[in-house]
């Protein structure tokens, strides 16, 4: 048992943290008033390799381990939660399915971009009545040959204003329902009869992009099918196994971030003629919130250390995420409650945080989801 | 043309309220956190850039100090200098600037050839701005400190050189040391491909016997130069502002209040 991270993780963190400090920080604010994509920031972290963190050299990804792409999406969401998702999503739900999945022609052609950044991934299995109930996908794909026709929609795709490469379910037999009926495809941007819809105005991550995909008698030639047919299922729930350990590690960072800020504004905040850091009440909960911080980070570096060792995950990563998104709930609330007023405003970063928080709940699988998966592995699926 | 340059560096610590040894009034360093010198990594973003534009261009990093020193060379490493070398020996302990430049210059004269020898102007512990310069000449080469922008075409350098009302345009011939100051660059931040690659290189670690090194010439008791005294300046006190509403108001009353104080 080893609870010390290799010298190449730390070294990892303390290039992202100074990374974060200097190229996302000072814009994270502005990027969240204005519903800006960061684009500037993205081509910063593909320059510097954040953006291929878990693959090979070969690929031209950075020939690290999922645990400093956990540690690195941590670092850019401590200061903002935007940044981090961009990485997560492109990182876990694009590049990660045609890595494990896709045949050597597809990964040489798909993964290098993506690893390295030049272009952006993003991830469609979410429609307005389906999301991780795929039973429900009207995204239907009919086979015409050599090629496939697809027609249906897509909704809350993270990256989907930006992205170039995506990983898109669809039904092929609706007969054999989630099991076998289900396909994954590769699907470019300039594919005729691809398009992106409506952009979502949300509470937070307000400098991601969360967007419409619709598929118009969108035209995937055959080469593109990944994985087998059939097995698009398959695919999708072993990359949210994946994805989970990003979200996990955007929420730890949230927390982080606000819990940092707290820190400091305690120590100067004067009430009462003492600072806030100076009354036991709030320094008790503050102790909790640390402790319970340091309980997600361990889950989630576990669940990481898993997937480094080829290990099962699933059910650690679905811990990670459900413990993760609660305390970047539940610290970030607090610490918008321990600012006073101050705390509700713009003018510290603690409510921008508290938004950003809520989505770790949600996506990738609620917590509610979360549950069904661990409770699955107690007493068995249905 | 490709170029062959070395990177003076040196691992300092990352704080403003350094300890010290109140007997040796030496700097403690264990315990607190270390960085790569700023300045130092402004010479090594230089030279880096040099390689961006010369490719086969290959940049040695070199410095002298505990083995502890090895993380902030695989720090340079991981930015993407090509090799790294540690000078290490409890007999180069305690080294002055002097002391010091006989070292590296020793070590440098056993890396063998090269174009540029960059290296920061000055190391935030010591505030010396000494073993630069004293490498050049030690090493025979011309030097040019504090250079704000640089250039490079064939063997001829033309660098400007900061000085506090302007600065001076110098041409020079390779092989030459240069210092950096802050304003010559941005340097960039380590790739994360280079941190798998930087842990995974062979540091060279020399001792005193593998750069020959004349031992009456280096180490704590050769240093001609030893801290007397270290100890923290009494803060000076709030000062007084002199009011007036113009110009000429204001440079009477400063000339009155300084000759009632009898400073003229």
């Amino acid at each position: 048992m080893n609870f010390n991270l290799t010298k190449e993780q730390e070294a990892v963190r303390k290039m992202v943290r100074k990374f974060a400090a200097n190229e996302v920080e000072p814009i994270a604010a502005e990027c969240d008033r204005e519903h800006r994509f960061p684009v500037e920031t993205v081509e910063k972290m593909a320059k510097y390799g954040i953006m291929g963190i878990p693959y090979p050299e070969e690929y031209e990804g950075a020939g690290g381990d999922h645990v400093s792409y956990a540690i690195a999406v941590e670092e850019l969401s401590r200061v903002c939660g935007s940044t981090g998702v961009i990485c997560s999503a492109h990182t876990s739900l694009c590049t990660w399915p045609i890595f494990a999945w896709g045949n050597e022609e597809q990964k040489k052609k798909y993964v290098p971009d993506l690893a390295s950044g030049r272009k952006i991934g993003a991830f469609g299995l979410t429609e307005p009545g389906a999301g991780t109930d795929a039973a429900g996908q009207q995204t239907v794909a009919v086979d015409m040959g050599d090629h496939y026709v697809l027609n249906g929609a897509k909704v809350f795709i993270t990256n989907g204003g930006y992205a170039d490469t995506f990983v898109i379910l669809a039904m092929t037999d609706k007969t054999k329902g989630t099991r076998g009926g289900i396909t994954a495809f590769i699907v470019e941007k300039g594919f005729k009869g691809f398009s992106i819809g409506k952009t979502e105005d949300k509470l937070g991550i307000c400098a991601s992009s969360t967007t419409e995909l619709i598929m118009q008698d969108c035209i995937v030639p055959k080469e593109n099918v990944l994985g087998k047919v059939g097995e698009g299922f398959k695919v999708a729930m072993s990359t949210l196994d994946g994805g989970r350990i990003g979200i996990a590690s955007q929420a730890l960072g949230i927390a982080q971030g606000a819990f940092d800020v707290t820190v400091e504004y305690m120590k100067s905040r004067k009430q009462f003629g003492k600072t806030l850091s100076k009354f036991q009440a709030l320094q008790f909960e503050m102790a909790a919130m640390k402790t319970q911080i340091e309980a997600a980070r361990l889950l989630i570096y576990r669940a990481a250390n898993f997937k480094d060792l080829h290990q099962e995950y699933s059910e650690a990563s679905a811990m990670a995420k459900l413990f993760a998104g609660e305390t970047a709930m539940h610290v970030t609330t607090k610490c918008v409650q321990f600012h006073g007023g101050y705390g509700y405003t713009k003018d510290y970063p603690v409510e921008r945080m508290m938004r950003d928080a809520k989505i770790t709940e949600i996506y990738e699988g609620t917590s509610e989801v979360q549950k069904i998966v661990i409770a699955g592995k107690i007493f068995g699926k249905k | 043309m490709a170029y062959k340059i070395i990177v003076c560096a040196k691992q300092v610590p990352d704080t403003n309220e350094i300890k010290t040894n109140p007997e040796t009034g030496t700097l403690i360093r264990d315990g607190v956190p270390s960085i790569l010198n700023n300045d130092d990594a402004n010479a090594l973003e230089e030279a880096l850039k040099i390689k961006d534009a010369f490719p086969g261009t290959t940049i040695t990093v070199i410095t002298m100090g505990p083995p502890q020193a090895t993380e902030m060379l695989q720090e340079c490493l991981a930015m993407g200098a090509d090799d790294a070398i540690l000078l290490s020996d409890r007999a180069l302990g305690g080294s002055d600037t002097w002391a010091t430049s006989n070292a590296i210059s020793a070590g440098i004269a056993k890396v063998g050839e090269y174009d540029i020898i960059f290296a920061g102007r000055q190391a935030i512990d010591g505030d010396t701005a000494q073993v630069g310069p004293q490498i050049a000449e030690k090493l025979g080469i011309p030097q040019v400190s504090y250079v704000k922008e640089f250039a490079i075409e064939g063997n001829e350098i033309t660098v400007k050189r900061a000085l506090e009302d302007g600065y001076e345009l110098i041409k020079l011939q390779t092989p030459c040391l240069l210092t950096a100051i802050k304003e010559l660059n941005t340097p960039r931040y380590m790739y994360i491909k280079g941190i798998y690659k930087a842990m995974k290189h062979d540091i060279k670690v020399w001792n005193a016997a593998d750069i020959g090194v004349d031992l009456t010439t280096v180490g704590l008791k050769a240093s001609p130069t030893n801290v007397f005294k270290s100890f923290t300046p009494k803060p000076k006190g709030a000062g007084q502002k002199v009011a007036g509403d113009t110009d000429k108001e204001l440079a009477v009353n400063l000339l009155v209040g300084l000759k009632e104080k009898n400073i003229i």
